[in-house]
């Protein structure tokens, strides 16, 4: 994977001007660029039919994604380093504002998850998707890798932090995002296997504790996931539906625009969580394949940037990115195929909304930016 | 030293990152291999099961209601009709703040106790995307009134729809009877499939007995629906094949006369033609205002109705039985001459009492001195009883009332109409089966006179009395002549079955409609009253009684009570020489038939054979 070649010496890199392109001269990875874009044209296409042919919310959704790929464009533009400094000052920051959402929240006696900035909402739930991963990068990379027990430790206490607080939102979709990036970054700095496994036992044996802190709606929402027919048209319904809309595309799909479940609205929330079930049922299994073919095009790329990254804070961030948009993809199709339990994650890039598309590029910024600072990096 | 850690280390940790990102990589590789099965399994093994629901969510069948057929008189005056009504519904899951609503619905137009109460039982049953009616048949004023405010009442909205009205009202009560909302009980007994959508069923009188042919056939829509279970597309239609409609024999003019003749005593009137059985005019008084029922009458006025004294939810015609006092004589008479047991000449002495061979009980005639030698002719005409006590007692009970059972007395006469009675022909096999005793000889006397057990209703004594008119045919009696459609023209109902009566000797009838036209155009008959110029009348007078009167007691029609006055009877036809009317009157406690009864019946032949601005003139023959 790492040709001797460009194997780093710990020497100041020298890399000629010659050797790259454009794009990566303005920090642009083409590999993944292209793999994204075919990836919102693909969701825009989808998204036309999921809201019932509305042009104008398919115009909001481009005019989002335009803005996210500003936000990734400008990201790519800041080198490591400079995100290593921020890590801790933007953790902070994160943690800070969840606190402030959440005492907001109390006064104002209902949940709460974002602050009013005046010209728009902000969701510090957003920030803390970034700053979470970067947060354990850099207290990670501080030390030699891997982590000693007491490091892990903390590590597991700083990701706690946030991930309660966003839980208590409650969010529990963020809060398993936030949380599966922090744990992403202690598997790959490459805490043993037994120390996952003995995780992977605690956490199942914390499952009752968990059941307990849950609130009613979550507790239902797992109990619906395991027998949606229970209850046919209350929480199950999302199940059903969107199980029927995809079962029903069979291998080729209904065709564009022609899904019985999706324009008649049987299928709920078709355009923002549920849209792959739109995907499934107008473009069959042929047009999932389709979609996961670019999904794990992005996603390998992204792991084989990663493994390219010079330092050990740019390579736990990179790979912990790349991981955390997997989780979304797999969670999102988990749930609206009926596999995983109804948790409010979009599938992203492709569902409408526009809070994590912004933090998805921002993410995808970092990661170019790693990939394109590379040879730049003083050593 | 420490650079040289740090760059061993950084070896290290660049082979274990590369190491973890292959797993992680196998990882997302495994994961989303099993999304795939997953959708493997969706889209291609249980493919055809989530086609078949996904077909279940967005087809829906809706079923399309046939409009009800109408019901006409003889002269197409509408009975029936479908009037278009307004009512105010609601669609919960529309509306934001319902009790808000209903608040303001109130202030607006006003809401009934009951409106609410049906209203909140609907809605617990409908789901919530479901239009429920909160107020039925809103006037124009209100819909104006509500039109108006339509934009601060989302979610409501007004729904036309047809309801059943009946012009006549209380006149054609009893013969139209009246629809109503469909009951668990109606649903037993009809095809629920055809009347999905139907809000009515016939419930009583001709709406019931003609459901079939008044309903039509249910049609159906395929559409196709959206989640809120609103159609979007018709895929299919099969149109519903509305009701046909109905033309009656009776003209309600007549049977208007009929009511009006009554006056405001409590009696029945049933005229038929003769000469096919067909019903001119069948009415009940006092009757009833059919309206109310249609939309379900409130129960408090519904108790009134039940609870009257003067019953005027009963039809008399076919359910009131009375026993036919000397109306049945003309039908003795008749039966003494085609049996044999009487000859057209024979004259019996009338001393004003019978007496059975070896016993002391008297049965007294109604005329205290006794009529003398008498025949058949003025026995009927003078209304004797003692020469028919003499008759019934010489042909015996069995004979007797196998002949009369030609005259469908005790049976039903086959009306097309539910909730007949038969009335009661007193037998041996009667007695034994009802009272488990044996017959004694007196009961034979006094059913001569047609009474002691012996009951009738009026429809069975005038289609009785149209067989003697016209020679023996007993035709059943039909409320409908016609069911009007569109495409065939009128079309006839299953017409009505007609029974022959056997005839000896025709010289026996001819006797015994002489005799009853002497009753009218005689000296001395009962009803000579009747007599006119215009047309001639046959007929016979009857007196039913309600209570027994001692052996030898005086009997004071003023002092007693109205109630337990004689019903009077009438039986006539007319005119004798073409007959075109036959009728039968009752009027309920009324005292004598003569006088009481057989005026209402002159009004309404009258009113027939010489016409009123209301009724084309059957034509009397002078």
């Amino acid at each position: 994977m790492n040709p001797a070649s460009r194997s780093p010496s710990g020497l100041p890199a020298s890399e000629p001007a010659r050797h790259r392109g454009l794009l990566a001269r303005i920090h642009l990875d083409l590999p993944l660029l292209t793999g994204l874009l075919l990836l919102c044209g693909y969701g825009l296409v989808v998204l036309y039919s999921a809201t019932g042919q509305d042009l104008h919310q398919v115009e909001k959704q481009a005019l989002r994604l335009l803005i996210a790929f500003g936000a990734m464009f400008f990201l790519a533009q800041i080198p490591p380093q400079t995100l290593r400094r921020w890590s801790p000052w933007l953790y902070t920051l994160g943690v800070a504002l969840l606190l402030a959402v959440l005492i907001m929240g109390v006064i104002g006696k209902g949940a709460q998850r974002w602050l009013d900035l005046g010209f728009m909402r902000f969701q510090p739930s957003e920030l803390v998707k970034l700053a979470a991963p970067m947060m354990l990068a850099w207290f990670l990379s501080s030390k030699p890798l891997p982590p000693n027990w007491k490091q892990i430790l903390l590590s597991l206490v700083l990701l706690a932090i946030p991930v309660l607080l966003i839980a208590k939102q409650p969010d529990l979709g963020t809060a398993i995002l936030v949380a599966s990036s922090g744990l992403f970054v202690l598997f790959l700095a490459g805490i043993s296997w037994r120390l996952i496994i003995g995780l992977g036992l605690l956490a199942a044996a914390a499952a009752p504790a968990i059941w307990y802190l849950m609130h009613d709606y979550q507790r239902r929402r797992v109990l619906t996931f395991l027998n949606p027919e229970s209850d046919p048209l209350g929480s199950g319904y999302h199940i059903i539906q969107s199980k029927i809309a995809i079962g029903s595309g069979g291998i080729y799909g209904k065709g564009w625009l022609n899904g019985t479940q999706s324009q008649l609205e049987f299928l709920p929330e078709r355009h923002t969580d549920f849209i792959f079930a739109v995907l499934g049922e107008e473009f069959g299994l042929i047009g999932i394949m389709i979609l996961m073919a670019i999904f794990l095009f992005i996603i390998l790329r992204g792991l084989y940037m990663a493994s390219q990254a010079q330092d050990s804070y740019s390579r736990l961030l990179a790979g912990a990115l790349v991981l955390v948009f997997f989780v979304y993809l797999f969670v999102n199709m988990g749930m609206v195929s009926g596999i995983l339990p109804v948790v409010g994650v979009p599938l992203p890039l492709i569902s409408y909304g526009g809070t994590s598309l912004v933090t998805l590029m921002a993410g995808f910024g970092m990661l170019m930016s790693i990939h394109t600072h590379r040879k730049l990096v003083p050593k | 030293m420490s650079g040289n850690l740090e760059f061993k280390n950084y070896r290290r940790e660049g082979r274990l990152f590369t190491r973890r990102a292959i797993m992680a990589g196998l990882f997302v590789f495994i994961l989303l291999g099993v999304v795939l099965g997953r959708m493997f399994y969706l889209q291609v093994i249980d493919h055809e099961h989530f086609t078949t629901l996904a077909q279940d969510n967005r087809v829906k069948l809706i079923p399309l209601p046939p409009t009800r057929g109408l019901i006409y008189d003889r002269q197409n005056r509408p009975l029936a009709l479908n009037r278009p009504a307004f009512n105010l519904e609601i669609v919960p899951e529309l509306v934001p703040h319902i009790d808000q609503t209903l608040e303001d619905l109130d202030v607006l137009i006003g809401l009934r106790e009951q409106d609410l109460e049906r209203f909140n039982r609907l809605r617990r049953q409908k789901r919530h995307f479901e239009s429920i009616p909160i107020k039925l048949d809103i006037t124009q004023e209100e819909a104006a009134l509500f039109a108006v405010n339509r934009h601060k009442f989302p979610g409501v909205s007004i729904k036309a729809r047809l309801t059943r009205t009946y012009p006549m009202k209380e006149i054609m009560a009893h013969v139209v009877g009246y629809v109503g909302r469909i009951s668990l009980k109606d649903l037993k007994s009809i095809d629920a499939s055809n009347y999905a959508g139907t809000t009515y069923i016939g419930k009583t009188g001709v709406e019931r007995s003609y459901e079939d042919i008044l309903h039509g056939q249910v049609g159906m829509q395929e559409v196709e629906v959206n989640a809120l279970g609103k159609a979007v597309r018709v895929l299919k239609e099969i149109p519903p094949r509305p009701g046909r409609s109905l033309r009656l024999n009776v003209d309600s003019a007549l049977q208007k006369v009929a009511l009006d003749a009554l006056g405001d005593v409590n009696g029945a009137v049933v005229a038929i033609d003769p000469r096919d059985g067909g019903l001119l005019a069948m009415a009940s008084k006092p009757g009833y205002d059919t309206n109310p029922f249609v939309e379900g009458i409130s129960s408090k006025a519904y108790k009134a109705l039940r609870d009257d004294p003067d019953k005027p939810l009963y039809n008399r015609a076919v359910q009131g039985t009375y026993p036919p006092g000397s109306t049945i004589k003309p039908f003795m008479g008749l039966a003494g001459l085609e049996l044999g047991l009487l000859d057209l000449k024979e004259k019996k002495y009338c001393p004003g009492f019978f007496q059975l061979p070896g016993h002391d009980h008297k049965y007294r005639d109604w005329k205290r001195g006794g009529h003398g030698p008498m025949d058949v002719d003025s026995a009927i005409t003078q209304s004797c009883d003692v020469f028919f006590y003499q008759l019934a007692h010489e042909i015996g009970i069995d004979k007797l009332q196998q002949y009369l059972k030609q005259f469908h007395f005790g049976e039903k006469t086959g009306i097309d109409l539910m909730g007949e009675r038969k009335g009661i022909r007193p037998s041996r096999e009667w007695k034994r089966r009802r009272y488990k005793q044996v017959w004694f000889p007196g009961e034979t006397v006094i059913i001569g006179i047609g009474q002691g057990a012996f009951q009738a209703t009026p429809l069975q004594l005038a289609a009785a009395t149209a067989a003697i008119a016209n020679g023996g045919h007993y035709h059943e009696p039909r409320l409908v002549s016609a069911i009007l459609d569109e495409s065939n023209g009128d079309v006839s109902p299953e017409p009505g079955k007609t029974h022959d009566i056997p005839i000896r000797n025709p010289a026996n009838w001819n006797k015994i409609r002489e005799a009853m036209e002497h009753v009218v155009q005689g000296p001395r008959g009962t009803a000579r009253r009747l007599k006119n110029e215009h047309y001639r009348i046959a007929g016979k007078t009857g007196t039913a009684q309600v209570f027994t009167v001692a052996q030898d007691a005086e009997y004071d029609e003023e002092t007693i009570t109205k109630k337990m006055r004689d019903h009077a009877l009438f039986i006539a036809y007319a005119p004798v020489e073409d007959p075109k009317i036959a009728i039968a009157v009752i009027v309920e406690n009324g005292g004598h038939g003569g006088s009481t009864a057989a005026p209402v019946a002159k009004k309404v032949m009258d009113a027939w054979l010489l016409g009123t601005p209301d009724i084309k003139p059957e034509g009397a023959t002078k």
